[in-house]
């Protein structure tokens, strides 16, 4: 039994991994049109450094993702605490859509902000992908905040507030400090949502502003190319280094 | 003291307008747009007819969402019957080897789902890694043609949103409490029968939430079918796509993501049903 169920783990960890790993391991294949082994290179990742327009739509989407997740994690962080501290109209309506748009697909997400840009005439670009990458990650960072506010003892806000501390002062010196391995976890999660999403990409940004995602996918429907191996693999890496972080900031919990 | 209203009042009312502007607002617009029609001078003609919902009902419409429907729950089926049993050994696993495979299951959870779609061409293609074997091993002796079927949609959303049916499934099933297990064995119940009469309602809201998880993207995901269908398996996101890029029939595009946002409220109150009945309630 024991070993039955350390066979499925292995089953499934291999289904998960297998295809990844290969990539890798081709990306360093030297031959260009088949799969045939023939030799290691590092022709590939020379080839993805010296393409202006593929490193203009990674600048991009790094640029994108730092900004967005920035702004969501300060964003989300404030409304989780006004979630968890005030009594105010409309709070559960907040609290409740909050969860709904964590569950949304991305497309539902992506059409509804494109309408809403098309209805406003903004043109699509860096600021309208920025709006909607901000849209995406502010109920993430929320929920994970305000987790993390709900494990506190209120009696440490409340002897602030006798010690005469403002509302201000009880965010910036009690609250941000207890909440803030929360609050950076959000923004390497927000940034790795940003930096992976295609669909809301796909809907809400312009010719002017292209996003390595989108990128990626016309050269995928192509066709196998040994260069997206290449940039694929370093995106995998970069999520693995982005995953290891913020967990490490969600564990340092006491 | 003087700043304190201002510093609450300022953020309450910042929450508030966020929310409206970029949550509200904008489904409000297109629900609106769902029942309007379109001219060639404007996308959206405003008016009120249940013209766009009609056309969803034609017959090519109706076989698109249809199978769209059919192949999403097929997925979902598939990563649930995997996932439990995974989930079930990982929460049982012992805590420092626990904590490694869970990583494990968190990075592909989060890498960019295009670049794992991607990898599974070069695993179905007629040159790829599982041709290769195969023919190796002498299972066949030409390529199996597995690119561009319905079943290599299958496969690319089973292999995409895997991970998101495992993390709430291992969430419900590391809180379960094994006494009840033990309470129910004890009193003569068959491990099959404690299986469906404990385990199983007790983790309903994490099955729910996983189903939940997995179904809708699979409903919407296009690039999936994009990249490994070819054009033959044809997504409701595909076709929402289509509508607002290329046919630019907004309403239409506008009603079938209305019908895609009620499916997933339906889904909601299903969550929420089994997560009160276990008098845990969520958000």
């Amino acid at each position: 039994m024991r070993r039955l169920r350390i066979l499925y783990a292995t089953l499934v960890f291999v289904f998960l991994y297998l295809p990844l790993g290969v990539m890798v391991v081709y990306s360093f294949n030297a031959s260009r049109f088949s799969m045939a082994w023939k030799g290691l290179t590092l022709d590939w990742y020379v080839k993805l450094f010296s393409n202006a327009a593929l490193m203009q739509a990674a600048f991009n989407s790094l640029l994108i993702a730092a900004v967005a997740a920035t702004c969501s994690s300060i964003l989300g962080t404030l409304i989780a605490m006004a979630l968890q501290r005030w009594r105010f109209p409309s709070r559960k309506v907040i609290h409740t859509s909050l969860f709904v748009m964590m569950m949304s697909p991305d497309i539902v997400i992506g059409i509804s902000l494109l309408v809403l840009f098309m209805a406003l005439s903004l043109p699509l670009g860096f600021w309208t992908l920025l709006m909607a990458h901000i849209t995406l990650c502010v109920p993430f960072v929320s929920i994970t905040v305000y987790a993390r506010l709900l494990g506190f003892d209120p009696h440490v806000v409340e002897a602030a507030r006798d010690l005469g501390a403002g509302e201000y002062k009880v965010f910036r010196y009690v609250v941000l400090p207890m909440v803030f391995p929360a609050v950076l976890a959000g923004w390497f999660l927000s940034f790795t949502l940003s930096i992976d999403d295609v669909i809301i990409s796909f809907f809400n940004t312009g010719p002017t502003f292209e996003v390595l995602p989108l990128r990626i996918y016309s050269m995928v429907r192509l066709g196998l190319k040994p260069e997206v191996n290449a940039l694929c693999a370093i995106m995998i890496l970069i999520t693995a280094v982005a995953v290891f972080v913020s967990q490490r900031f969600l564990k340092e919990k006491s | 003291m003087k700043n304190d209203g201002f510093f609450k009042l300022a953020v309450i009312v910042g929450a508030i307008s966020w929310m409206a502007v970029f949550a509200f607002v904008p489904n409000i617009l297109v629900f609106l747009a769902s029942f309007s029609s379109t001219s060639s001078e404007n996308f959206i003609e405003p008016g009120f007819s249940l013209n766009n919902y009609a056309r969803l009902m034609d017959t090519t419409h109706l076989e698109i969402l249809l199978s769209s429907l059919r192949l999403s729950g097929l997925v979902t089926a598939i990563c649930l019957v995997v996932a439990y049993p995974f989930a079930a050994i990982l929460a049982r696993t012992r805590k420092p080897l626990r904590g490694t495979l869970l990583l494990l299951v968190v990075i592909p959870f989060w890498t960019n789902s295009l670049v794992r779609t991607y990898a599974m061409t070069a695993m179905l293609n007629s040159s790829g890694i599982v041709n290769n074997a195969l023919l190796a091993l002498g299972v066949i002796d030409a390529p199996l043609a597995m690119m561009y079927t319905p079943g290599a949609v299958v496969l690319g959303l089973v292999y995409t949103l895997l991970p998101f049916m495992i993390l709430p499934l291992y969430a419900a099933l590391e809180r379960l409490d094994r006494r009840y297990l033990e309470a129910a064995r004890d009193l003569g119940a068959s491990p099959w029968r404690a299986f469906w009469k404990v385990v199983v309602p007790l983790t309903m809201p994490g099955i729910v939430s996983g189903c939940m998880l997995v179904f809708l993207p699979g409903i919407g995901m296009f690039y999936v079918s994009d990249v490994l269908g070819g054009a033959k398996a044809m997504l409701l996101g595909n076709f929402i796509r289509d509508q607002f890029l290329t046919t630019r029939d907004w309403p239409l595009g506008a009603a079938a993501s209305v019908t895609l946002t009620v499916l997933m409220g339906l889904m909601l109150l299903l969550y929420w049903k089994s997560a009160a009945r276990l008098g845990r309630k969520e958000a």
